[in-house]
């Protein structure tokens, strides 16, 4: 199947640009209100993005996990199952690489590696398919379960790692914590004095593989036929149960391995909290990069260096950190609004600013 | 429950001051009830629409005179939805204008061509089925109280049900009405709004033809009684009986425009079409081979849990048409639906080409080369989001030789779409444009293309001609006595008896999930079909 019509997708690309801009403008109206100056918020936040080279790192360390999520989300609303549990499906990744490269820590490299990468990838796409397998089978809705069942792997994980868990690593002065991962499997620091580890290659991978997963083989088109018109698919022999399930499958799997390049690249060890709802945001980085592989890597990087950037804005100006988030939140409901803009919904605003222009000159 | 006396007046005085109005709302003297019966209500002036890369509606004038029913005919396509979503401010014209009751008007919404009497409606009703049919015409007035006075609208709604003879009862839920019924609301819901003009857009192609009688009756009061209808749709036995003038569009332009009266059918479907249209299918000798499909004794249960099918028997041969005739609900879906593995057969077996495949999976029956062409060809047989070419492939993806162990062989997808295209003149810019941007014709089209070009052993057509024009149907019957000549067994479920009786070689009937007649063709009269129909017989 051939790309998208490449005009389709940059009038895509703009309607997403003017939300964001948008997105951005009511911003300005939220920090004026807790009694900022915008501006300089807005300039420290762009600061606070590309003002060094460890700030542009930072943001690709945020990017990583929230675009293998991403893509995860993406496969699974793709075949409209809504696959909320992506935070669960992150932890139960971490915590099945984690177990497998505890275990068998003695284990060469070469052998724990792949196998810590399956122990991710399965931990996330069983978790998933739970879910999956009841929508499939009885009608569960996926929203319900999924949704709780993160509160069940959090807890869970948070169970193993304190201090009386069975993961609990004994040496941590008390700290909610396992053992830490062999240094052998750890991923590698890519850029000296930064955080960026090779888990970015294991993203951009993912993009490539996600792709081919959608648009090249026969699997990607049953998700897609199931998720556009499942109906259709039924009559045209079709496993709609199949599809639903294996699309939860992969969807956790992407999230798990998330959770698994968390730990392996940034902390080596299972720690509670180490995803900062990278789960729910992952739902909204599918959503605006429109379910593809490659909007959702715009948008994940966008949202990473939202992340960074107001970090520094909340200590360099005093604007609260959230406005990270609520900025996330207007993007997204913006795009959103946005989705059905054509160009005669805005022609009376483009005659308004014409006038404008008119009077100015005239 | 009626609303305490103190409670009435403080909603009143509440109702003033909050919205400074009075409660009668205000009643236009619209200019359309200012004239005369026969002079032009709405005339349309070289009307042109535009939409990206098609022109809908090209330099149209249009008139319809008070107290006419004038139809709008034409195949599908050809602009007459767009033409009249003009008339009630949907869409604004891109030249042309538009005169009510002889004064020129700017239509920039609905609620602009409701005010000037004009109502429409469409041909999927807008109606929420769980409220009652008082609350959906509620719900068209503009009114503006805190708390609902329902009963007054009931009186209004008894008014005119008995003004125009559309019975309908006020506090029924629309989900308990029939469609019929439901159409008698969206009518009510037009008339309360004070249309002078209603503007129905296909409306008997949901309609029993006992309930298509009680609609004409309808129309013909509210006309005696100084209302105009203008009447959008394509089936010509209609046109002339119930119409007093015809228009006639053809690809955006008035073909030609004549009294009912003067005309005839032939005359009228040459006009829409553009060529003389065979009404008449020639069908070669029957050349029978092998029983393809065999169901033997075939039972299965309705979503409901009845027995929807009973002992059904029957076979089909290469090379032959058998027709399924009866009313709609008498258990042709369900059999469709086993036979296609859709559904589980309680008790009984289906053989197709001498296997037994009785509630095996729709996959393995497509395998057997059986083609199905759905009722509701545009919900179950494609996916509009889909590319032309992704629709074509959508049987069979999973085989060779466009995929190999999963993976998907694009050019051998656009080869295969190419060829389709162009040997069924599927009109699309090319094989990867999006489905949705199809016409309908030509959605049909692309259906048939795909079920058709793997020479099927059984190809079962349910409805085919459901819902289409002139054209598109003579196309369609052309097509399956075509496959047939090619030693395809076809399975037709039809409630078109003209259709059935055209086509088939061998006619079955069904009444209440019973076979209850199974005859050649030429050894049954229409009149004994029918008491078939109605279980009065069975042959």
């Amino acid at each position: 199947m051939k790309f998208t019509i490449p005009e389709e997708a940059l009038k895509t690309i703009q309607t997403r640009a003017l939300a964001v801009l948008i997105g951005f403008a009511l911003g300005a109206i939220l920090i004026l209100a807790t009694g900022n100056n915008p501006i300089t918020a807005y300039v420290s936040l762009f600061n606070g993005i590309f003002g060094s080279v460890y700030s542009i790192t930072e943001t690709l360390v945020k990017t990583i996990p929230l675009l293998l999520a991403g893509l995860g989300m993406a496969i699974a609303f793709r075949c409209k199952v809504i696959n909320i549990g992506g935070e669960g499906q992150i932890y139960m990744g971490a915590l099945g690489a984690t177990f497998l490269a505890l275990t068998f820590g003695g284990a060469p490299a070469i052998v724990l590696f792949p196998l810590s990468l399956v122990g991710g990838f399965l931990g996330g796409g069983v978790w998933a398919a739970i879910p999956g397998i009841l929508k499939a089978k009885i009608k569960v809705n996926e929203i319900l379960t999924s949704m709780m069942m993160n509160f069940v792997a959090i807890l869970f994980v948070s169970y193993l790692i304190t201090g009386s868990g069975p993961m609990h690593d004994p040496l941590s002065l008390g700290w909610a914590t396992s053992p830490p991962i062999s240094s052998s499997i750890r991923l590698p620091i890519l850029l000296p004095r930064s955080r960026l580890h090779a888990g970015l290659f294991i993203a951009i991978l993912s993009v490539f593989i996600v792709y081919a997963l959608l648009e090249k083989t026969t699997l990607g088109y049953e998700i897609k036929a199931v998720g556009t018109n499942p109906e259709a698919a039924r009559v045209s022999g079709i496993n709609v149960t199949r599809a639903v399930i294996i699309s939860m499958l992969l969807s956790g799997g992407f999230a798990g391995l998330a959770g698994m390049v968390e730990v392996f690249g940034v902390q080596y060890r299972l720690v509670g909290g180490f995803s900062v709802n990278y789960g729910y945001t992952a739902i909204m980085v599918a959503l605006l990069g429109k379910l593809n592989p490659l909007g959702t890597t715009l948008s994940a990087l966008l949202f990473g260096a939202l992340i960074v950037g107001a970090d520094t804005m909340a200590r360099q100006t005093g604007v609260a950190i959230f406005i990270a988030y609520t900025l996330q939140g207007l993007i997204v409901i913006t795009a959103v609004a946005f989705e059905h803009l054509k160009r005669q919904d805005l022609a009376p605003l483009i005659s308004w600013i014409k006038k404008k222009r008119g009077n100015k000159s005239g | 429950m009626k609303i305490p006396q103190t409670v009435d007046k403080l909603r009143k005085k509440i109702t003033k001051t909050v919205f400074r109005k009075e409660e009668k709302p205000e009643q236009d003297l619209n200019p359309i009830k200012k004239m005369e019966l026969g002079s032009p209500v709405i005339k349309m002036e070289q009307i042109t629409k535009r939409f990206p890369g098609v022109l809908a509606n090209d330099h149209i004038d249009f008139e319809v005179r008070k107290g006419e029913i004038h139809a709008l005919l034409g195949e599908n396509g050809a602009g007459k939805t767009t033409l009249m979503n003009v008339l009630y401010g949907l869409y604004q014209p891109d030249e042309g204008n538009i005169f009510i009751g002889g004064e020129r008007v700017e239509l920039k919404s609905p609620l602009d061509a409701i005010k000037l009497g004009i109502g429409m409606v469409h041909q999927h009703f807008m109606l929420i089925s769980v409220f009652t049919v008082a609350e959906n015409v509620a719900l068209g007035l503009k009114l503006s109280e805190i708390f609902l006075n329902v009963d007054r609208i009931k009186e209004e709604i008894d008014e005119l049900s008995s003004r125009y003879g559309l019975k309908v009862d006020p506090r029924t839920k629309i989900w308990q009405l029939s469609v019929g019924e439901q159409q008698r609301v969206e009518i009510i819901k037009a008339l309360s709004q004070g249309a002078d003009l209603l503007i129905l857009d296909e409306p008997t192609s949901v309609l029993t033809p006992q309930e298509v009688k009680e609609l004409f009756t309808t129309l013909r009061s509210m006309t005696d009684q100084g209302l105009s209808i203008i009447f959008i749709t394509h089936k010509l036995d209609e046109v002339l009986s119930i119409s007093d003038r015809i228009t006639v569009l053809r690809n955006g332009k008035v073909v030609s425009v004549v009294e009912t009266s003067k005309t005839n059918k032939k005359e009228l479907a040459r006009m829409m079409v553009g060529r003389t249209v065979l009404f008449e299918l020639s069908k070669p000798p029957l050349n029978k081979g092998n029983v393809i499909l065999k169901v033997d004794d075939l039972w299965a249960l309705s979503d409901k849990g009845l027995n929807a099918l009973r002992s059904v028997s029957f076979d089909v041969c290469e090379g032959e048409i058998l027709g399924i005739a009866g009313v709609a609900g008498n258990g042709q879906s369900e059999l469709i639906e086993v036979i296609t593995g859709l559904r589980k057969a309680t008790r009984g077996k289906v053989f197709i080409n001498g296997r037994d495949m009785t509630n095996h999976s729709p996959k393995e029956i497509i395998e057997q080369k059986v083609t199905y062409i759905p009722e509701d060809r545009v919900t179950e047989g494609l996916i509009l989001d889909f590319t032309v070419a992704d629709n074509l492939i959508l049987k069979n993806f999973s085989s060779h030789p466009f995929s190999n162990r999963g993976l998907l062989n694009d050019k051998e997808v656009k080869r295969f779409a190419d060829e389709l295209i162009s040997e069924f003149d599927v009109k699309t810019p090319s094989a990867y444009t999006p489905t949705k941007n199809l016409s309908g014709g030509n959605l049909q089209k692309l259906l048939l293309a795909r079920e058709l070009s793997q020479t099927p052993h059984l190809l079962i057509a349910a409805q085919p001609t459901k819902g289409l024009d002139v054209g598109a149907s003579e196309y369609i019957r052309k097509k399956l006595i075509e496959q047939r000549g090619k030693g395809t067994a076809i399975l037709l479920v039809s409630e078109d008896l003209d259709e059935l009786l055209a086509l088939s070689d061998r006619v079955a009937v069904m009444y209440e999930g019973e076979v209850t007649g199974l005859i050649e063709r030429k050894k049954v009269s229409i009149e004994e079909i029918g008491l078939m129909m109605t279980g009065a017989k069975k042959m």
